[in-house]
């Protein structure tokens, strides 16, 4: 992206000025100029379509690791109010609605479990289903898909897979409200009947971390964090199920769109007014699909306590946190100093919600959300906190982002060489496809450092650990 | 009829040619399910017939794409051949493969086919289908 067209606002706050007649709302990028460099023109244009919407209150933003999506930009924010026509996108979803992050933290020492480790990521690779072609273990029925798209990780918890405490460190309590089971589709039902408890692909992971480095002490003691520490996190979504919504309900935004009057920039925008029949009955399937992937992540939660459990007997396994980077939220936010309900669109950026804020956990309600930047099977991840200096939306960043496209990383890195050359530098990965090792080579992503640096400097998170990968379990 | 991918930061860009619309998207299901497996040693055993109403040239081809793909996931297998005819808006469409299988090469899993740079038309004799699909 050329910066020239920018025009700075303040330190790592960038606007796109209006072109003459452009009728638009106003873009914000947050980032660096060597980030927003970095970033495909594509991005800018993604992000200028999305402020055309109608009902959009503020302004459309990126976040420091943002990249080219479909629709939205991937680390696009745009928050919506239905009493102005806001739209409720399922481009601004995606399709993996709710992927995000769970996050354990052990009371178990790299020092300790170093000499085990290998044995640990050659079990987890056993019992984590990952990758394409894998089911999972858990087979339900009609009656019981429903009940899990009603009831997220607490139908998970009720049926033993992870403990009641969890729940309270899951976004929403583990479910969110107006789940419409009936508004999925019957092939969305029967894509998820083998892929409840699954991994996934692509740049899904389970990983085992050590905290590196301690930024935030104080922060760090609240959310249970010491230098040393191993750490382990769990990133995929809904599933087959939450695909199928997300294709089903694309094409029939689309129409509506088309027939309700709104101009759409990019078809990929597919929307409908939030309280249209067609926008209510995407965020009745869409609310489903985040249930699904709560209770999923859950279930991937068990499976992975048991297998520390037989490898390390002492090990626990305490949920830190799990919080979505693709979903629409109803929220309560403060703008030009009055509180609005508004539907925060966040695709491939996380809330972080800032000190004090009542959804928290009383546990982190002074220190802020913990926030994960996840990064590639190379590098290292970051564990953030919430600020109250956050102006967009209370949302931040969700991962290194891409520099490259798949077919670039395809060309550039061979699979085996790549999980050998890992294995060299202490880190252990087990993927059944060398295909899918080369495309998440970690030089094919942007610099992780650079981003959650760079979050903390633009105000939207701070830091407060580092994590190195030690096991990286892929699909 | 042949197929391609074109860049895409994220995700991945297909491309399906033939001398037909029909074969054109054929050849870009042939690209879809090429990046999920070698299609080379998938035997075409099962044969599932497909059917859908679309109007929409473009949109027809994200349909049918999704469609297979959702087909594919309920029933763990991959396809490999892929046949559609079109009366009107009316669209006929076959797909042959088999049951998931170990012993396969294993790509990456493709979530679902996006209207992000989408588009079916003519060039010259050629009919050109593209899309991006998320993996």
């Amino acid at each position: 992206m050329n910066s020239q067209q920018l025009q700075q606002l303040r330190a790592y706050l960038w606007t796109l000025p209006k072109a003459a007649g452009e009728k638009r709302a106003e873009v914000l990028l947050y980032g660096s100029k060597p980030l927003l460099e970095s970033m495909d023109d594509k991005v800018l244009q993604q992000i200028a379509n999305v402020a055309a919407l109608p009902g959009l209150t503020g302004a459309a933003m990126t976040m420091p690791d943002a990249h080219w999506g479909y629709g939205f930009p991937i680390g696009g924010v745009a928050a919506f109010d239905a009493e102005q026509g806001g739209v409720i996108s399922a481009g601004g979803v995606g399709f993996d609605i709710s992927c995000g992050i769970r996050c354990l933290r052990s009371n178990l020492n790299l020092y300790d479990a170093a000499p085990l480790l290998s044995q640990l990521a050659d079990r987890l690779f056993a019992a984590i289903p990952a990758g394409v072609g894998e089911e999972g273990n858990i087979s339900l029925n009609p009656q019981q898909l429903d009940q899990v798209l009603h009831g997220g990780a607490q139908w998970a918890v009720k049926q033993g897979y992870g403990d009641a405490v969890d729940l309270e460190y899951v976004e929403e309590n583990g479910r969110v409200a107006g789940a419409i089971p009936e508004n999925v589709s019957e092939l969305a039902k029967k894509r998820q009947r083998g892929e409840m408890g699954t991994l996934g692909s692509g740049n899904h992971y389970l990983e085992v971390q050590v905290v590196e480095h301690i930024y935030d002490s104080v922060t760090a003691q609240a959310f249970g964090l010491h230098e040393g520490q191993l750490i382990i996190s769990i990133h995929c979504g809904s599933r087959g199920l939450g695909h199928q919504i997300g294709t089903d309900y694309l094409v029939m935004l689309a129409k509506a769109a088309s027939r309700l009057g709104i101009h759409l920039p990019d078809r990929e925008l597919a929307c409908a007014p939030i309280k249209s029949l067609e926008g209510q009955q995407y965020i009745g399937a869409m609310n489903a699909a985040i249930n699904c992937a709560l209770a999923n992540r859950q279930i991937l939660t068990h499976l992975t306590r048991t297998t520390f459990a037989e490898v390390y007997p002492h090990a626990a396994l305490e949920t830190l946190f799990d919080v979505s980077h693709n979903t629409c939220k109803e929220e309560m936010h403060e703008v030009d100093g009055k509180s609005r309900l508004l539907h925060v669109h966040r695709k491939g950026a996380t809330r972080a919600f800032a000190p004090g804020h009542a959804k928290l956990p009383v546990r982190y309600r002074a220190a802020g959300q913990p926030v994960i930047i996840g990064g590639s099977m190379g590098t290292g991840s970051y564990i953030l906190a919430g600020t109250s200096s956050n102006q967009a939306f209370a949302s931040c960043s969700h991962g290194a982002g891409r520099a490259m496209s798949r077919n670039q990383a395809l060309k550039q890195w061979n699979g085996r060489t790549l999980i050998n050359d890992l294995e060299q530098q202490g880190i252990l990965i087990r993927t059944r496809s060398m295909r899918g090792a080369a495309e998440e080579a970690p030089g094919a992503y942007k610099d992780v450092d650079q981003v959650a640096e760079v979050t903390e400097q633009a105000g939207l998170a701070r830091r407060v650990a580092f994590l190195r990968p030690k096991v990286c379990i892929k699909g | 009829m042949s197929s391609s991918y074109f860049e895409h930061d994220a995700d991945i860009g297909i491309v399906g040619r033939g001398l037909t619309i029909e074969q054109s998207f054929e050849a870009a299901a042939h690209a879809v399910f090429a990046i999920i497996t070698n299609l080379e040693v998938v035997q075409p055993d099962i044969t599932v017939a497909l059917e859908f109403e679309e109007s929409n040239l473009e949109l027809a081809l994200v349909v049918w794409l999704n469609l297979l793909l959702g087909k594919s996931r309920e029933l763990g297998m991959v396809f490999s051949l892929f046949y559609i005819r079109r009366q009107e808006n009316r669209w006929h469409g076959k797909a042959l493969g088999e049951k998931w299988r170990d012993e396969f090469e294993r790509g990456v899993e493709v979530k679902g086919a996006t209207l992000t740079m989408l588009a079916v038309k003519q060039i010259g004799p050629i009919w050109e289908a593209r899309c991006v699909v998320d993996v």
